[in-house]
């Protein structure tokens, strides 16, 4: 008898997580079977243009920084927060490694970890202080973010003296511009895999991962859906919640080596708006501003769409303030649309 | 109002009420804690909408859709929770929706004058420019009515108006509702505290279980007589037998002079294994504040929690937890659940550590759990998948049961356990707290329903103001001795 209701419920339960994976392959199927249509028209319009490999790597180059950004962005906007200081600290984190890298006298790979973990520890720290008043005060994130915006980017100006810091080592060419699998690929005509994409593509699996599977990533889901019932079952809330900011610092630091090595040079203004681009990125990809729904992978899909968006306005040579035009009208669309499907088809 | 019905989903809040007050009355409506006062009062204010019956103003039939037509004929509600904007002045509150406008900007003299005319009419002095949130509660009562008089309230409905004023306050407050009675404005007064009502009401009605039980002059209903009409019923017989506890069964959790900045004063008690103890007493009184004191909820000034002999120092929801102690909450919604995770994801989360090995959740783990849970509480969900938010109130209840239990504490603190659930799925939350007890728990339970509380504690404490005012045994209690204690009747 009992073994009779397991084999139900089991059964019963993989039944229900293919229904609640399937609204996730239908939103999937659908973006992609658009994206296929808008494809082969674009293709056509552009007089193949765009479906060349090059092309398509170049699209995926140009969303490394936002996507960065966009991973972090949504592990705080699960929790009901928001972080507007990223793309300053972009800058932030772009100058210092940058002076770093020219101060110290070795050079090479250590060098590249030396200055990485440099800029993490600027990026985490930035966080921290985002957190503590939300924390600690319940303020509200949106100031305490808008706050260290200001701070960061003006800092970043202020170390840099208002100018781009140069770098002397040529130690980040590599996962500037450098390319994997440059000579096996060039085959396929492919430039071959952009190093900084391979990082994006990592930091992505790594961190859905940690969403979705780890007990910290079940906590930010508890606390993005109601954060009294997450208290009251002993999460240590305010931890979990710091850690979130202190990811998203983290990746923005990340973001900012990539930037700071696809440039040559660390740059107080290279980030300005990346903040905005990488929550429309988020919400794009269907994670709620309300909190407690959200994923990694769809924020991933959400900038790639926003990405090959750009690309193939840019290749039909739309004129960019059009461009902003549509953008914007497909961030509301897609709001609006998750609203509504929400609304009608969940219940 | 004759005849009002009002269902909710699973349960009759109203069944049949009918309510006569005359111009320049003063009515007294009383009834226990979910007898119906208030969805009576929200239906006659347009906030709910009755299933039957009707309502006459001045013998003609109307119909109440909502705050605006409610304000319309004439009736204004004051909650126990008042409806100030915090950081408006007392004149913008009392014009709050009737400012007089000049053309498209508002005129501050004529709202000025409008409210000093109101409050010298009723010979109030308040400081007309200080922000709401700045009032005491009797002033902030004062610009409820204020606001009310404005809108030309014919009947104005007051929901335990003593409840936060000294005694002062409430003699100002009497001498100004009879003034206003005076004037032919009636009203309808709800209040647990009965000993006022031969001081305030002209006649009295009381309500049990959405039904009109009686209504009748102030003279001819001594304190006694309402408390019987308001108890009514015999207890039934819908309670599982509770095993007796042994004579040498362990102190699992004691209580001793806990205080809390939430209204706890200096409550101790024990309870032993495999015993119940009930909190009984009103709404408001304290109960769910002790209960959230113990674990953590709220976080104590004073006192101490033992459990099983070892001292715990509760400073967090986490450290009771810990200790083996469970809070059940009251609001299931808002405390208990996360309604937009899946049923195995609500039932792990306070134990989370116990399902993940290196930081990783081991869902194959939290599955056998669940679907076990699943099964021995039958839960009805369709799969351990479904979100929380598509399952009824009882098995919403049962979630958060499953939630706790996985977890074998040894306290376990029920607010409100059976609140808005079916008659159903009430019996299976007995019977499964009865087995908590075979295995050795010792269970807090705070119910508003009497019969609950008598029928399922062992020994009852009744709470009033924060404070444990009596004890009965199971034997003792009678439904009168508690109201009589809860409300303050008796010591």
């Amino acid at each position: 008898m009992a073994h009779d209701v397991q084999a139900a419920l089991e059964a019963s339960s993989d039944a229900a997580r293919a229904k609640a994976n399937r609204g996730l392959v239908i939103r999937t199927g659908a973006v992609v079977l658009g994206l296929l249509i808008v494809v082969v028209a674009v293709n056509g319009f552009s007089h193949g243009t765009f479906l060349t490999p090059g092309n398509l790597t170049n699209v995926l180059r140009q969303i490394t920084y936002v996507a960065i950004l966009a991973i972090g962005q949504t592990f705080v906007i699960i929790t009901a927060g928001i972080d507007l200081s990223v793309g300053s600290l972009i800058e932030l984190t772009g100058v210092v490694m940058a002076q770093f890298a020219n101060a110290v006298s070795f050079g090479g790979f250590p060098l590249v970890v030396a200055t990485l973990f440099v800029g993490l520890a600027v990026g985490c720290f930035a966080g921290f202080i985002n957190a503590v008043p939300v924390v600690k005060l319940n303020l509200p994130p949106f100031i305490t973010t808008l706050a260290m915006m200001l701070m960061a980017r003006g800092l970043a100006f202020k170390l840099g003296h208002g100018q781009p810091v140069p770098l002397r080592s040529d130690a980040f060419e590599n996962i500037g511009i450098g390319f994997l699998l440059g000579g096996q690929l060039s085959l396929l005509g492919l430039p071959g895999i952009p190093i900084a994409v391979l990082w994006m593509v990592g930091l992505v699996a790594v961190f859905a991962v940690v969403l979705t599977r780890t007990r910290f990533g079940r906590y930010v889901f508890a606390i993005g859906g109601n954060e009294e019932a997450a208290r009251l079952a002993g999460i240590n809330v305010g931890l979990v919640k710091t850690m979130v900011y202190v990811i998203s610092g983290g990746c923005a630091a990340i973001s900012g080596l990539l930037l700071m090595a696809r440039f040559g040079s660390g740059s107080p203004n290279t980030g300005i708006g990346f903040e905005l681009q990488s929550i429309a990125a988020v919400v794009v990809g269907g994670t709620s501003l309300m909190g407690g729904r959200g994923s990694v992978i769809a924020t991933f899909l959400g900038a790639l769409l926003i990405g090959l968006l750009n690309n193939v306005m840019n290749l039909l040579q739309i004129e960019s303030y059009t461009q902003d035009i549509v953008l914007g009208a497909v961030i509301l669309l897609a709001v609006v649309t998750d609203e509504l499907r929400k609304r009608y088809l969940v219940r | 109002m004759s005849g009002i019905s009002k269902a909710f989903p699973g349960v009759k809040a109203l069944d049949g009420v009918s309510l006569t007050v005359q111009s320049g009355e003063v009515h007294a409506l009383v009834g226990e804690n979910g007898a119906g006062k208030s969805t009576l009062m929200k239906v006659l204010a347009g906030a709910y909408r009755a299933d039957a019956g009707q309502i006459e103003i001045d013998g003609s039939p109307v119909t109440i859709d909502g705050p605006r037509t409610a304000e319309r004929y004439g009736i204004a509600m004051i909650y126990q929770e008042f409806n100030l904007v915090p950081y408006l002045d007392v004149v913008q509150n009392i014009m709050l929706g009737h400012e007089p406008a000049r053309g498209l900007l508002l005129d501050r003299g004529a709202a000025l004058r409008t409210a000093t005319a109101v409050l010298t009419e009723l010979d109030i002095a308040l400081p007309l420019d200080r922000p709401a949130r700045r009032l005491s509660v009797a002033q902030q009562q004062l610009v409820e009515i204020a606001k009310a008089l404005v809108r030309k309230a014919r009947l104005i409905v007051m929901d335990e108006p003593t409840a936060a004023l000294t005694d002062r306050e409430i003699d100002a407050l009497f001498a100004l509702i009879r003034k206003l009675k005076s004037q032919g404005v009636a009203f309808v007064y709800i209040s647990h505290r009965l000993e006022e009502l031969p001081l305030i009401s002209d006649r009295i009605t009381v309500i049990r279980d959405g039904r009109t039980i009686e209504t009748n002059p102030t003279a001819q209903m001594p304190q006694d007589r309402v408390i019987r009409l308001m108890v009514g019923r015999e207890l039934d017989a819908r309670f599982p037998d509770l095993p007796a506890v042994d004579a040498g069964a362990a102190v699992i959790l004691a209580v001793q002079h806990l205080s809390s900045a939430s209204g706890v004063h200096d409550v101790s008690f024990e309870v032993r294994a495999g015993e119940i103890v009930g909190l009984a007493g009103l709404v408001g009184a304290g109960r769910t504040e002790i209960v959230r004191a113990i674990a953590g909820a709220d976080v104590p000034t004073g006192g101490a929690v033992d459990v099983d002999g070892k001292r715990v120092t509760v400073d967090g929801p986490h450290t009771a937890i810990e200790a083996g102690i469970a809070l059940i909450t009251e609001d299931r919604k808002a405390q208990g659940l996360v309604l937009g995770m899946t049923v195995r994801e609500n039932v792990t989360l306070a134990h989370l550590d116990a399902y993940s090995q290196y930081g990783f959740v081991n869902r194959a783990e939290e599955e056998t759990t669940t679907v076990k849970e699943i099964a021995e509480l039958r839960i009805r969900t369709p799969s351990t998948e479904q979100l929380v938010r598509n399952l009824s109130g009882g098995t919403q209840q049962k979630v958060v049961l499953a939630k706790w239990l996985i977890g074998r504490a040894k306290v376990y603190l029920f607010d409100e356990p059976t609140r808005g659930i079916d008659i159903g799925a009430k019996a299976e939350i007995y019977l499964l707290m009865v087995e908590l007890l075979r295995h050795g728990a010792a269970i807090v339970m705070v119910s508003s329903e009497l019969p609950e509380v008598l029928g399922m504690s062992h020994r009852i404490l009744v709470v009033r103001e924060g404070r444990i005012r009596a004890e009965f045994s199971k034997a003792e209690a009678t439904p009168d001795k508690v109201i009589a204690v809860a409300t303050g009747v008796a010591a």
